[in-house]
């Protein structure tokens, strides 16, 4: 054998190794369809606490297009790899999961594999997935196989190859996917692991709020410092907050459950399907992701506290900043803005003042872009804020000079750079509206309604 | 002062910066098709044209409007002379109160100099910041589909009509 032929050998069996090793990797068996379970075989109350836990999941929010029938999958999620469509998850024997056992529903959240063994992308968020309980799995399919069967088939994603082949998402796995439910730390609070179970796994806080890494993963080394989601900025939710006044456990609490507080604002953009969701679970779920969020956050510094404090005081004595008139913006604040955001009403249906929102101290401004150029949409049978959106009364450069203002007037933060860009990037993306909540899709509003499944 | 131009005129205005446009049209201008309804740009009855876009006239103060073009109903057509848009509105007899029907009109205007053919579905969705208590939303559905056929036979030359079948 020549020593060309030996290499050759060589690379052929490496080949073919590497080969086997990514198939062992790769390959997931197909778990037998089944006839779709009757409805009545579930028992009542674990379909009730599946619908708890599918709201903390937030599960209706990605896998319903807005109008149309819900879990029915479709909409699309971008991301910098492409579009990926959300699956139908409606009991639908055929292209909904009506055909999974109880097994392959457990394997998908766990492992991020469906019932025919085929990787399934990590916009499904997996990774915190596989720390839910079987108890609450077993819940959370309780619910699912007995909401109405939809049929939707699924859209063909939008990847490039090598994306496009699902079991380059085995390998992502690899790297990535730490398996394992979640373990309590018995030095805490029995609250607190709730809370962490909860954040960590099902609620899948991270999956906005923690930066993601070149291959879209969450960096580990990051964790809740702050991420993107639909050309919005995720804030960070840890000690990196931008929140003028400090959160705490009561403040996190009121927010998630109600989706506003005084001293920091009301829950928009992505964030509001989320708090409209949370509004229908147990208070005692919402409490303890307080408690667990508010470790995060961590107990504020001395000073973090005195501003705080200082901020706090200022708005609520109704004393005016002093304005720098120098501001072509502050014109436009004086005329466009104030009238509400100064009128003194409380929150929500008030605005907020200004120099109690982690909207304009924040590190971006595309939030506050999005806002002024959008507005706040009432939501429909429910009361709501408001607030009139100025993308068609306002030019960009008018725009940039209101936020340049905001940021001067409002905050002690550096002044923002590159904000006329920004702002011409919101109007482009401005399909995207800004989202209230668009109702509750998988649980009657009527607090009265709550605790029927 | 400054000079605001509205349905092409020049007006000289005298008004604090932070007066909404609403204002200066119905008290010192006295075109009152734009509505006052909510006031805080919720209802759509105070709608204009500004620059080919439809605003809310309610919530929009005039130290946005700078150099810019504001078009009220008023501009669009007149009683004799209606626009497509008016005469639409009128054939399918789109109004009940017809409170909000100048906001309408106006921002289905702005939908056709964009997209002279809209689908039910565009027009629902540009419609949607406007409420109407009447209910006669089928019928302003179907005027600004008839608003569209007009303004597309209008824009048609005598010599186009004659060969059109």
């Amino acid at each position: 054998m020549t020593r060309k032929g030996i290499i050759g050998g060589v690379l052929v069996a490496l080949l073919v190794a590497g080969a086997g090793a990514a198939l062992a990797v790769a390959w997931r068996p197909a778990i037998a369809a089944i006839d779709p379970p009757k409805p009545q075989s579930f028992d009542p109350a674990l379909i009730k606490r599946g619908r708890e836990l599918a709201a903390i999941g937030n599960c209706n929010d990605c896998h319903t297009v807005r109008g149309l029938k819900n879990f029915a999958g479709g909409l699309p999620v971008p991301t910098p790899f492409g579009t990926v469509y959300s699956s139908n998850i409606t009991p639908d024997a055929e292209t909904g999961i009506g055909g999974w056992s109880e097994q392959a529903f457990r394997r998908a959240m766990r492992f991020g594999v469906d019932r025919e063994g085929r990787h399934l992308y990590p916009t499904f968020p997996y990774d915190h997935f596989t720390n839910v309980s079987d108890e609450d799995d077993r819940a959370l399919y309780a619910y699912l196989m007995t909401r109405d069967p939809v049929r939707a088939s699924a859209r063909e994603n939008q990847l490039s190859f090598p994306l496009d082949q699902r079991f380059v998402v085995a390998g992502w796995k690899l790297l990535f996917l730490r398996q394992g439910t979640y373990k309590p730390d018995p030095t805490k609070s029995a609250e607190w692991n709730h809370g962490a179970y909860l954040v960590e796994g099902l609620a899948h806080c991270g999956a906005c709020h923690t930066p993601r890494n070149a291959l879209g993963a969450e960096r580990a080394s990051a964790s809740f410092a702050g991420g993107d989601v639909d050309n919005w900025q995720a804030f960070a939710i840890n000690a990196q907050s931008p929140s003028p006044v400090p959160w705490d456990a009561d403040a996190l609490y009121a927010y998630l459950r109600n989706g506003f507080h005084p001293d920091h604002g009301t829950a928009r953009g992505p964030m509001a399907e989320v708090v409209s969701n949370l509004s229908t679970v147990p208070s005692a779920d919402v409490r303890a992701i307080a408690t667990y969020m508010a470790d995060v956050f961590g107990a504020p510094s001395p000073d973090r506290k005195r501003e705080g404090e200082a901020v706090l005081a200022q708005a609520k004595s109704g004393a005016a900043a002093t304005a720098n008139a120098d501001f072509q913006g502050a014109a436009i604040y004086a005329a466009a803005c104030a009238t509400c955001h100064e009128s003194g009403r409380p929150l929500p249906y008030g605005g907020i003042k200004l120099s109690l929102s982690s909207t304009i101290s924040a590190p971006d401004p595309r939030n506050l872009a999005n806002i002024v150029l959008t507005g706040v949409r009432p939501v429909e049978g429910e009361r709501s804020p408001i607030m009139p959106g100025f993308a068609e009364s306002m030019s960009d450069a008018q725009v940039a000079a209101l936020l340049t203002y905001l940021r001067a007037r409002f905050t002690s933060q550096p002044p923002w750079t590159d904000i006329e860009r920004v702002v011409a990037e919101a109007r482009r993306s401005q399909t995207a509206f800004l989202q209230t909540s668009a109702g509750v899709r998988n649980a009657p509003a009527e607090p009265s309604q709550r605790d029927k499944p | 002062m400054m000079t605001l131009k509205v349905n092409g005129q020049d007006h000289q205005i005298d008004a604090e910066p932070d007066t909404p446009l609403l204002y200066v049209l119905r008290d010192d201008l006295k075109l009152n098709a734009a509505k006052f309804g909510c006031g805080l740009g919720q209802c759509g009855s105070c709608t204009v044209i500004v620059d080919g876009k439809a605003v809310l006239s309610c919530v929009t103060p005039m130290v946005l409007l700078e150099g810019k073009q504001v078009t009220t109903l008023e501009g669009l057509g007149t009683v004799s002379a209606p626009s497509p848009i008016q005469r639409a509105f009128m054939e399918e007899q789109a109004a009940q109160c017809g409170y909000c029907i100048a906001g309408m009109m106006m921002r289905a205007q702005a939908l056709l100099q964009r997209n002279p053919k809209p689908t039910d579905e565009q027009i629902r969705a540009e419609l949607a910041p406007h409420l109407c208590r009447c209910g006669t939303h089928m019928r302003i559905l179907r005027a600004v589909h008839r608003a569209s056929h007009l303004m597309d036979t209008a824009a048609l030359s005598p010599a186009d009509k004659r060969s059109a079948p």
